[in-house]
Protein backbone atom coordinates (compact mmCIF):
# COMPACT_ATOMS: atom_id res chain seq x y z
CA UNK A 1 0.00 0.00 0.00
CA UNK A 2 1.30 3.24 -1.32
CA UNK A 3 1.85 6.05 1.63
CA UNK A 4 -0.09 9.15 1.26
CA UNK A 5 2.69 11.37 0.43
CA UNK A 6 4.06 9.48 -1.78
CA UNK A 7 1.29 8.75 -3.76
CA UNK A 8 0.17 12.39 -3.87
CA UNK A 9 3.44 12.95 -5.59
CA UNK A 10 3.58 10.46 -8.30
CA UNK A 11 2.01 12.07 -11.22
CA UNK A 12 4.85 15.28 -10.83
CA UNK A 13 6.31 15.50 -14.38
CA UNK A 14 10.04 15.91 -14.42
CA UNK A 15 11.69 19.49 -15.02
CA UNK A 16 14.47 19.26 -17.22
CA UNK A 17 15.84 22.74 -17.79
CA UNK A 18 18.32 24.79 -16.65
CA UNK A 19 17.79 27.37 -13.60
CA UNK A 20 18.30 31.27 -14.71
CA UNK A 21 19.92 33.52 -13.21
CA UNK A 22 19.39 37.74 -12.79
CA UNK A 23 21.77 39.93 -11.18
CA UNK A 24 20.27 42.14 -8.18
CA UNK A 25 22.06 45.38 -8.14
CA UNK A 26 20.79 46.03 -4.39
CA UNK A 27 23.26 43.45 -2.68
CA UNK A 28 25.56 42.32 -5.35
CA UNK A 29 23.44 38.94 -5.70
CA UNK A 30 22.52 37.10 -8.18
CA UNK A 31 19.02 35.24 -7.81
CA UNK A 32 18.36 31.85 -9.23
CA UNK A 33 14.81 30.68 -11.12
CA UNK A 34 14.17 27.00 -11.61
CA UNK A 35 10.89 25.93 -12.42
CA UNK A 36 8.16 28.04 -10.39
CA UNK A 37 10.68 28.84 -7.72
CA UNK A 38 12.82 31.99 -7.29
CA UNK A 39 15.44 32.21 -5.04
CA UNK A 40 17.02 35.77 -3.51
CA UNK A 41 18.67 36.99 -0.84
CA UNK A 42 19.49 40.43 1.00
CA UNK A 43 21.62 40.96 3.95
CA UNK A 44 20.49 38.76 6.22
CA UNK A 45 17.29 36.88 4.87
CA UNK A 46 16.60 34.58 1.74
CA UNK A 47 13.05 34.76 0.23
CA UNK A 48 11.95 32.20 -2.06
CA UNK A 49 8.73 32.85 -4.16
CA UNK A 50 6.62 30.37 -5.77
CA UNK A 51 2.93 30.48 -7.30
CA UNK A 52 1.30 29.94 -4.34
CA UNK A 53 3.21 32.01 -1.68
CA UNK A 54 6.45 33.25 -0.22
CA UNK A 55 8.83 31.87 1.70
CA UNK A 56 11.35 33.59 4.01
CA UNK A 57 14.67 32.18 6.51
CA UNK A 58 17.09 33.40 7.89
CA UNK A 59 20.33 32.79 5.09
CA UNK A 60 22.65 31.79 7.66
CA UNK A 61 20.58 28.64 8.39
CA UNK A 62 19.39 28.19 4.71
CA UNK A 63 22.87 28.35 3.59
CA UNK A 64 23.99 25.53 6.06
CA UNK A 65 20.89 23.47 5.17
CA UNK A 66 22.13 24.08 1.69
CA UNK A 67 25.48 23.20 2.41
CA UNK A 68 24.29 19.30 3.14
CA UNK A 69 22.01 18.97 0.35
CA UNK A 70 24.38 19.81 -1.85
CA UNK A 71 27.26 17.78 -0.46
CA UNK A 72 25.53 14.74 0.27
CA UNK A 73 23.61 14.68 -3.18
CA UNK A 74 20.09 15.44 -1.75
CA UNK A 75 20.88 12.47 1.17
CA UNK A 76 18.42 9.47 1.70
CA UNK A 77 14.84 11.21 1.39
CA UNK A 78 13.64 14.45 2.77
CA UNK A 79 15.99 16.93 3.02
CA UNK A 80 13.55 19.65 5.38
CA UNK A 81 15.32 23.08 5.80
CA UNK A 82 13.16 24.18 8.60
CA UNK A 83 9.10 22.63 8.79
CA UNK A 84 8.43 24.14 5.06
CA UNK A 85 10.76 23.91 2.94
CA UNK A 86 13.10 21.38 1.79
CA UNK A 87 13.77 18.58 -1.24
CA UNK A 88 12.96 14.64 -1.34
CA UNK A 89 15.49 12.68 -3.14
CA UNK A 90 14.11 10.12 -6.02
CA UNK A 91 17.50 8.95 -6.90
CA UNK A 92 17.78 11.19 -10.44
CA UNK A 93 14.71 13.41 -9.88
CA UNK A 94 14.64 15.46 -7.15
CA UNK A 95 11.44 17.23 -5.64
CA UNK A 96 11.31 20.59 -4.41
CA UNK A 97 8.62 21.52 -2.07
CA UNK A 98 6.72 24.37 0.10
CA UNK A 99 4.45 23.24 2.77
CA UNK A 100 3.68 19.84 1.38
CA UNK A 101 4.68 17.91 4.63
CA UNK A 102 3.07 20.47 7.33
CA UNK A 103 -0.25 20.32 8.33
CA UNK A 104 -0.55 23.88 8.35
CA UNK A 105 -0.25 24.64 4.79
CA UNK A 106 -1.81 21.48 3.52
CA UNK A 107 -5.19 22.42 5.44
CA UNK A 108 -4.58 25.82 3.85
CA UNK A 109 -4.05 24.83 0.09
CA UNK A 110 -1.11 26.73 -0.22
CA UNK A 111 1.46 23.89 -0.14
CA UNK A 112 3.59 23.24 -3.25
CA UNK A 113 6.17 21.00 -5.29
CA UNK A 114 7.83 20.65 -8.65
CA UNK A 115 10.14 18.10 -9.64
CA UNK A 116 12.94 18.44 -11.27
CA UNK A 117 16.26 16.56 -12.73
CA UNK A 118 18.58 16.26 -9.79
CA UNK A 119 21.43 17.44 -12.24
CA UNK A 120 19.86 20.34 -13.04
CA UNK A 121 18.77 21.06 -9.38
CA UNK A 122 21.99 20.66 -8.24
CA UNK A 123 23.37 22.47 -11.05
CA UNK A 124 21.35 25.65 -9.63
CA UNK A 125 22.01 24.95 -5.58
CA UNK A 126 25.90 24.93 -6.13
CA UNK A 127 25.74 28.07 -7.91
CA UNK A 128 23.43 29.87 -5.35
CA UNK A 129 25.77 28.28 -2.94
CA UNK A 130 29.03 29.85 -4.34
CA UNK A 131 27.70 32.87 -4.83
CA UNK A 132 25.69 33.56 -1.66
CA UNK A 133 28.81 32.20 0.54
CA UNK A 134 30.85 35.46 1.70
CA UNK A 135 34.63 35.35 2.71
CA UNK A 136 34.90 34.26 6.48
CA UNK A 137 31.54 32.16 6.22
CA UNK A 138 31.73 28.35 6.62
CA UNK A 139 28.42 26.36 6.73
CA UNK A 140 30.05 23.25 7.52
CA UNK A 141 31.93 24.89 10.52
CA UNK A 142 29.94 25.44 13.72
CA UNK A 143 29.17 28.54 14.48
CA UNK A 144 31.77 29.79 17.41
CA UNK A 145 34.42 28.53 14.42
CA UNK A 146 33.58 30.54 11.68
CA UNK A 147 32.33 34.46 10.58
CA UNK A 148 29.00 35.27 9.63
CA UNK A 149 26.82 35.04 6.29
CA UNK A 150 25.09 38.01 6.53
CA UNK A 151 25.99 41.59 4.50
CA UNK A 152 26.00 42.37 1.38
CA UNK A 153 28.14 40.49 -1.25
CA UNK A 154 31.97 40.33 -0.43
CA UNK A 155 33.76 37.26 -1.64
CA UNK A 156 33.25 33.61 -1.71
CA UNK A 157 34.37 31.23 0.17
CA UNK A 158 34.64 28.22 -2.54
CA UNK A 159 37.20 26.34 -0.60
CA UNK A 160 34.41 25.37 1.81
CA UNK A 161 31.49 24.81 0.15
CA UNK A 162 33.62 22.76 -1.97
CA UNK A 163 34.61 20.51 0.73
CA UNK A 164 34.71 16.53 -0.52
CA UNK A 165 33.72 14.25 2.40
CA UNK A 166 35.86 10.85 2.85
CA UNK A 167 33.77 8.27 1.38
CA UNK A 168 35.71 4.71 2.09
CA UNK A 169 34.48 1.67 -0.39
CA UNK A 170 35.74 -1.27 1.90
CA UNK A 171 37.70 0.08 4.76
CA UNK A 172 40.21 3.24 5.62
CA UNK A 173 43.12 2.78 5.50
CA UNK A 174 43.35 -0.29 3.08
CA UNK A 175 45.47 -0.02 -0.03
CA UNK A 176 43.66 2.07 -2.42
CA UNK A 177 40.74 3.18 0.68
CA UNK A 178 40.54 6.71 2.21
CA UNK A 179 43.50 7.25 4.01
CA UNK A 180 43.89 8.24 8.22
CA UNK A 181 43.54 11.66 8.71
CA UNK A 182 46.81 13.54 9.90
CA UNK A 183 48.28 16.88 9.89
CA UNK A 184 50.54 16.31 7.25
CA UNK A 185 46.44 15.99 4.83
CA UNK A 186 45.57 19.23 6.98
CA UNK A 187 43.07 17.38 9.54
CA UNK A 188 44.27 19.31 12.34
CA UNK A 189 43.14 18.03 15.71
CA UNK A 190 39.46 19.99 16.59
CA UNK A 191 39.75 22.68 19.74
CA UNK A 192 36.71 20.17 21.23
CA UNK A 193 38.48 16.85 21.05
CA UNK A 194 42.46 18.12 22.22
CA UNK A 195 41.85 15.70 24.83
CA UNK A 196 41.01 12.79 22.68
CA UNK A 197 44.25 10.19 22.75
CA UNK A 198 45.56 9.70 19.36
CA UNK A 199 47.12 6.00 19.84
CA UNK A 200 46.69 4.03 16.73
CA UNK A 201 46.41 0.34 17.14
CA UNK A 202 48.99 -2.22 16.45
CA UNK A 203 48.52 -4.22 13.22
CA UNK A 204 51.04 -7.10 13.16
CA UNK A 205 50.40 -8.31 9.68
CA UNK A 206 52.14 -12.08 8.80
CA UNK A 207 54.40 -12.00 5.53
CA UNK A 208 52.01 -12.55 2.40
CA UNK A 209 48.91 -11.43 4.05
CA UNK A 210 50.25 -7.25 3.56
CA UNK A 211 47.45 -5.20 2.98
CA UNK A 212 44.71 -8.10 4.18
CA UNK A 213 44.70 -6.65 7.40
CA UNK A 214 43.69 -3.33 8.38
CA UNK A 215 42.78 -0.89 11.75
CA UNK A 216 42.83 2.60 13.11
CA UNK A 217 41.70 4.62 15.90
CA UNK A 218 38.41 6.18 14.89
CA UNK A 219 37.94 8.36 17.73
CA UNK A 220 41.30 9.95 16.67
CA UNK A 221 39.86 10.52 13.11
CA UNK A 222 36.98 11.82 14.31
CA UNK A 223 38.95 13.92 16.51
CA UNK A 224 40.41 15.34 13.13
CA UNK A 225 37.15 16.01 11.46
CA UNK A 226 37.05 19.93 10.11
CA UNK A 227 33.02 20.07 9.46
CA UNK A 228 30.11 19.17 11.08
CA UNK A 229 27.08 17.13 10.73
CA UNK A 230 28.61 16.07 7.50
CA UNK A 231 29.36 12.23 7.72
CA UNK A 232 32.48 10.14 6.54
CA UNK A 233 32.05 6.51 5.54
CA UNK A 234 34.80 4.54 6.96
CA UNK A 235 33.68 0.89 6.59
CA UNK A 236 31.30 -0.70 4.26
CA UNK A 237 30.02 -4.20 4.70
CA UNK A 238 27.67 -5.66 2.15
CA UNK A 239 25.38 -2.55 2.00
CA UNK A 240 25.42 -2.07 5.49
CA UNK A 241 27.88 1.41 6.19
CA UNK A 242 29.59 3.06 8.70
CA UNK A 243 29.02 7.05 8.61
CA UNK A 244 30.72 8.64 12.09
CA UNK A 245 31.01 12.47 11.93
CA UNK A 246 31.79 15.15 14.46
CA UNK A 247 28.55 17.18 15.50
CA UNK A 248 28.15 20.67 17.57
CA UNK A 249 25.60 23.35 17.16
CA UNK A 250 22.35 22.59 15.50
CA UNK A 251 21.87 19.85 12.56
CA UNK A 252 20.75 22.34 9.76
CA UNK A 253 18.40 20.39 8.10
CA UNK A 254 15.59 18.01 9.71
CA UNK A 255 16.22 14.85 7.90
CA UNK A 256 13.21 12.67 6.83
CA UNK A 257 13.82 9.49 6.48
CA UNK A 258 13.10 7.06 3.50
CA UNK A 259 14.70 3.96 5.23
CA UNK A 260 15.22 3.14 8.92
CA UNK A 261 18.57 5.08 9.92
CA UNK A 262 20.44 4.04 13.41
CA UNK A 263 22.56 6.64 15.90
CA UNK A 264 25.40 5.07 18.02
CA UNK A 265 26.60 7.91 20.29
CA UNK A 266 30.32 7.90 20.97
CA UNK A 267 31.19 10.10 22.92
CA UNK A 268 28.96 13.13 24.69
CA UNK A 269 25.46 13.85 24.24
CA UNK A 270 22.91 14.90 21.49
CA UNK A 271 19.17 15.47 22.22
CA UNK A 272 17.22 15.03 19.04
CA UNK A 273 13.83 16.55 17.92
CA UNK A 274 11.44 14.01 16.02
CA UNK A 275 8.98 15.24 14.35
CA UNK A 276 6.16 13.40 11.95
CA UNK A 277 7.25 13.19 8.24
CA UNK A 278 4.31 13.89 6.78
CA UNK A 279 2.83 16.30 8.54
CA UNK A 280 5.70 17.90 10.60
CA UNK A 281 3.75 17.59 13.92
CA UNK A 282 6.36 16.99 17.01
CA UNK A 283 6.88 13.78 18.16
CA UNK A 284 9.56 12.68 20.73
CA UNK A 285 12.54 14.20 22.34
CA UNK A 286 15.18 11.58 22.31
CA UNK A 287 18.72 12.14 24.44
CA UNK A 288 21.67 10.51 23.80
CA UNK A 289 24.76 9.99 25.80
CA UNK A 290 27.82 8.38 25.40
CA UNK A 291 26.78 4.55 24.27
CA UNK A 292 23.28 5.13 23.84
CA UNK A 293 22.14 3.61 20.28
CA UNK A 294 18.68 4.46 18.76
CA UNK A 295 16.66 3.59 15.60
CA UNK A 296 15.48 6.38 13.63
CA UNK A 297 12.17 5.21 12.12
CA UNK A 298 11.48 5.04 7.96
CA UNK A 299 8.59 7.43 8.92
CA UNK A 300 10.01 10.50 11.29
CA UNK A 301 12.07 13.20 10.65
CA UNK A 302 14.78 14.26 13.10
CA UNK A 303 17.03 17.42 13.90
CA UNK A 304 19.87 17.19 16.15
CA UNK A 305 21.20 19.68 19.24
CA UNK A 306 24.79 19.01 20.42
CA UNK A 307 26.09 21.37 23.37
CA UNK A 308 29.56 20.06 22.72
CA UNK A 309 31.30 18.46 19.97
CA UNK A 310 30.45 15.10 19.78
CA UNK A 311 31.11 12.23 17.88
CA UNK A 312 28.25 10.23 16.45
CA UNK A 313 28.47 6.95 14.73
CA UNK A 314 25.32 6.93 11.74
CA UNK A 315 25.00 3.60 10.59
CA UNK A 316 22.82 3.42 7.09
CA UNK A 317 21.62 0.81 4.94
CA UNK A 318 22.70 1.82 1.41
CA UNK A 319 20.22 -0.95 -0.44
CA UNK A 320 19.10 0.14 -3.53
CA UNK A 321 15.50 0.96 -3.84
CA UNK A 322 14.52 0.62 0.26
CA UNK A 323 13.04 3.92 -0.76
CA UNK A 324 10.81 2.39 -3.06
CA UNK A 325 9.78 -0.70 -0.70
CA UNK A 326 9.38 1.75 2.55
CA UNK A 327 7.45 4.19 0.80
CA UNK A 328 5.04 1.18 -0.41
CA UNK A 329 4.56 0.24 2.68
CA UNK A 330 5.99 -3.22 1.71
CA UNK A 331 8.54 -2.94 4.66
CA UNK A 332 7.95 -1.57 7.87
CA UNK A 333 8.69 1.83 9.37
CA UNK A 334 9.95 0.21 12.55
CA UNK A 335 13.35 -1.80 12.06
CA UNK A 336 12.08 -4.66 15.06
CA UNK A 337 9.46 -4.89 17.20
CA UNK A 338 8.81 -5.89 20.74
CA UNK B 1 30.88 24.45 28.44
CA UNK B 2 33.81 22.31 29.33
CA UNK B 3 35.63 20.74 26.54
CA UNK B 4 36.16 17.54 28.25
CA UNK B 5 35.57 14.94 25.89
CA UNK B 6 32.72 12.40 27.48
CA UNK B 7 33.23 8.81 27.21
CA UNK B 8 31.51 5.72 29.01
CA UNK B 9 31.93 2.48 29.92
CA UNK B 10 30.43 -0.44 31.59
CA UNK B 11 31.02 0.87 35.23
CA UNK B 12 30.55 4.71 34.22
CA UNK B 13 27.33 5.31 31.76
CA UNK B 14 24.76 7.57 32.24
CA UNK B 15 21.77 6.76 30.12
CA UNK B 16 20.02 9.06 27.92
CA UNK B 17 16.07 8.12 26.78
CA UNK B 18 13.06 8.80 24.69
CA UNK B 19 10.76 11.44 25.96
CA UNK B 20 7.27 10.90 23.89
CA UNK B 21 5.65 14.31 22.92
CA UNK B 22 2.88 13.67 20.59
CA UNK B 23 1.61 10.76 18.59
CA UNK B 24 4.13 7.93 19.17
CA UNK B 25 5.66 5.17 21.35
CA UNK B 26 8.96 4.77 22.70
CA UNK B 27 9.59 1.32 21.53
CA UNK B 28 10.02 2.09 18.10
CA UNK B 29 13.15 3.82 18.96
CA UNK B 30 14.94 0.30 20.06
CA UNK B 31 16.59 2.79 22.58
CA UNK B 32 19.90 0.93 24.56
CA UNK B 33 22.98 1.15 25.76
CA UNK B 34 25.70 -0.72 24.76
CA UNK B 35 27.36 -0.80 28.27
CA UNK B 36 24.20 -1.77 29.98
CA UNK B 37 23.83 -4.66 27.33
CA UNK B 38 27.28 -5.35 28.15
CA UNK B 39 26.97 -5.46 31.60
CA UNK B 40 24.22 -7.91 31.17
CA UNK B 41 25.59 -10.42 28.81
CA UNK B 42 27.41 -13.30 28.54
CA UNK B 43 31.14 -13.41 27.59
CA UNK B 44 30.90 -13.12 23.98
CA UNK B 45 27.57 -13.36 23.80
CA UNK B 46 26.59 -11.48 20.36
CA UNK B 47 23.93 -9.16 21.34
CA UNK B 48 22.23 -6.96 18.31
CA UNK B 49 22.03 -3.45 19.05
CA UNK B 50 21.02 -2.52 16.01
CA UNK B 51 19.15 -3.82 12.94
CA UNK B 52 18.57 -2.86 9.44
CA UNK B 53 17.14 -5.58 7.37
CA UNK B 54 19.47 -8.04 6.78
CA UNK B 55 22.78 -5.97 8.35
CA UNK B 56 22.95 -6.01 12.04
CA UNK B 57 25.18 -4.39 14.99
CA UNK B 58 25.89 -6.93 17.64
CA UNK B 59 27.42 -5.95 20.89
CA UNK B 60 29.89 -8.28 22.87
CA UNK B 61 30.97 -8.57 26.19
CA UNK B 62 34.97 -9.07 25.51
CA UNK B 63 36.57 -11.16 28.51
CA UNK B 64 38.76 -14.19 28.51
CA UNK B 65 39.60 -15.52 25.36
CA UNK B 66 36.92 -16.09 22.43
CA UNK B 67 35.97 -19.01 20.29
CA UNK B 68 37.22 -18.90 16.57
CA UNK B 69 34.81 -17.71 14.13
CA UNK B 70 34.94 -17.93 10.37
CA UNK B 71 32.97 -15.42 8.16
CA UNK B 72 31.97 -15.18 4.41
CA UNK B 73 31.56 -11.51 4.27
CA UNK B 74 33.62 -8.82 6.37
CA UNK B 75 32.85 -7.78 9.73
CA UNK B 76 34.87 -5.14 11.55
CA UNK B 77 35.19 -4.58 15.11
CA UNK B 78 35.16 -1.62 17.05
CA UNK B 79 36.80 -1.28 20.69
CA UNK B 80 34.35 0.63 23.17
CA UNK B 81 35.81 -0.09 26.10
CA UNK B 82 39.56 -2.20 27.05
CA UNK B 83 42.27 -3.55 25.18
CA UNK B 84 41.33 -6.44 22.65
CA UNK B 85 43.57 -8.44 20.89
CA UNK B 86 42.46 -9.78 17.57
CA UNK B 87 44.24 -12.88 15.98
CA UNK B 88 43.91 -14.14 12.42
CA UNK B 89 44.29 -17.46 10.71
CA UNK B 90 43.80 -18.33 7.20
CA UNK B 91 42.55 -21.71 6.85
CA UNK B 92 43.94 -24.25 5.47
CA UNK B 93 40.50 -26.65 5.01
CA UNK B 94 38.76 -23.71 2.93
CA UNK B 95 35.56 -25.68 3.11
CA UNK B 96 35.34 -24.20 6.91
CA UNK B 97 34.60 -21.16 5.57
CA UNK B 98 30.73 -20.88 4.70
CA UNK B 99 28.92 -20.23 2.19
CA UNK B 100 28.32 -17.12 0.51
CA UNK B 101 24.86 -17.56 1.33
CA UNK B 102 25.61 -18.03 5.14
CA UNK B 103 25.12 -14.94 6.31
CA UNK B 104 26.81 -14.01 9.60
CA UNK B 105 29.76 -15.45 11.70
CA UNK B 106 29.92 -18.93 12.41
CA UNK B 107 31.56 -20.53 15.67
CA UNK B 108 34.58 -23.33 14.99
CA UNK B 109 34.23 -26.03 17.30
CA UNK B 110 38.10 -25.86 17.97
CA UNK B 111 41.33 -23.76 16.64
CA UNK B 112 41.21 -24.02 13.07
CA UNK B 113 44.48 -25.22 11.49
CA UNK B 114 46.00 -22.90 9.04
CA UNK B 115 48.71 -20.39 7.95
CA UNK B 116 49.03 -17.46 10.93
CA UNK B 117 48.34 -13.96 9.13
CA UNK B 118 48.64 -11.66 11.58
CA UNK B 119 47.27 -9.77 14.90
CA UNK B 120 45.89 -6.70 15.62
CA UNK B 121 45.70 -5.06 19.70
CA UNK B 122 42.56 -2.50 19.74
CA UNK B 123 42.31 -0.22 22.58
CA UNK B 124 39.19 2.49 23.07
CA UNK B 125 38.09 4.04 19.86
CA UNK B 126 39.58 1.57 17.96
CA UNK B 127 38.18 0.33 14.72
CA UNK B 128 39.16 -3.53 13.10
CA UNK B 129 38.55 -5.10 10.03
CA UNK B 130 37.54 -8.68 10.12
CA UNK B 131 38.47 -9.72 6.66
CA UNK B 132 36.08 -12.16 4.71
CA UNK B 133 37.66 -15.75 4.79
CA UNK B 134 39.88 -15.24 7.82
CA UNK B 135 39.52 -17.24 10.67
CA UNK B 136 39.93 -14.72 13.59
CA UNK B 137 39.57 -14.69 17.92
CA UNK B 138 39.64 -12.08 20.53
CA UNK B 139 41.14 -12.20 23.48
CA UNK B 140 41.05 -9.68 26.12
CA UNK B 141 42.48 -9.95 29.71
CA UNK B 142 40.44 -7.53 31.11
CA UNK B 143 36.88 -6.57 31.01
CA UNK B 144 35.82 -4.79 27.36
CA UNK B 145 33.33 -4.04 25.25
CA UNK B 146 33.18 -4.40 21.26
CA UNK B 147 30.88 -3.70 18.89
CA UNK B 148 30.86 -5.83 15.60
CA UNK B 149 28.84 -4.62 12.39
CA UNK B 150 28.00 -7.53 10.57
CA UNK B 151 24.96 -9.58 9.53
CA UNK B 152 22.54 -11.31 11.21
CA UNK B 153 23.68 -15.26 11.65
CA UNK B 154 23.91 -17.94 13.89
CA UNK B 155 25.71 -15.85 16.79
CA UNK B 156 23.55 -13.52 16.68
CA UNK B 157 21.29 -12.87 19.91
CA UNK B 158 17.89 -10.90 20.01
CA UNK B 159 16.18 -9.65 23.26
CA UNK B 160 14.76 -6.24 22.34
CA UNK B 161 12.60 -6.39 24.74
CA UNK B 162 15.12 -7.07 27.51
CA UNK B 163 17.90 -3.88 26.23
CA UNK B 164 15.35 -1.15 24.42
CA UNK B 165 13.38 1.20 26.65
CA UNK B 166 9.23 0.42 26.54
Amino acid sequence: MATASQASTDSLVIIDTAHRVEFDPRYGYHRYLIGSFRFERDEYFVRVTYPKGTYVSDVSAFLRAMMRDVAWGFFYGWVNFDEVFGTVNHYGSVDVFVGSYNAGYKAAGTDFIERFDANRLMGCFKALLSDWTNAGFDPFAAPLETGSAYGSKHGNNDAAVNFQRELAERFVGLPGDTELRTDARGFAINRQFADVPQDEPEVETAPGFEGQLSAFNLFAYLSRSPVTWNPSIVSVVGQSAYCPTSEEHILPILHGNDRVEWFIQLSDEITWQVNDKATAAPRAIITMKAGDIAAMPADISHRGFSPKRSMLLVWENMTPGLEERYGAGELPPTAAEF
Amino acid sequence: MSTATRFASIDDFDKGGVEIIGQDAAPRYLFSNMFEVARQSRPWERVVVAKNLEFTIECVRAEGDSPWYLCSHDETALCMQGQVAIEFLKPADAALIPPATQDGAVRLATTPGGTAMGRVRLGRGHLALLPAGAAYRFRSAALGVLLVQSLAGPESVERWAAICQH
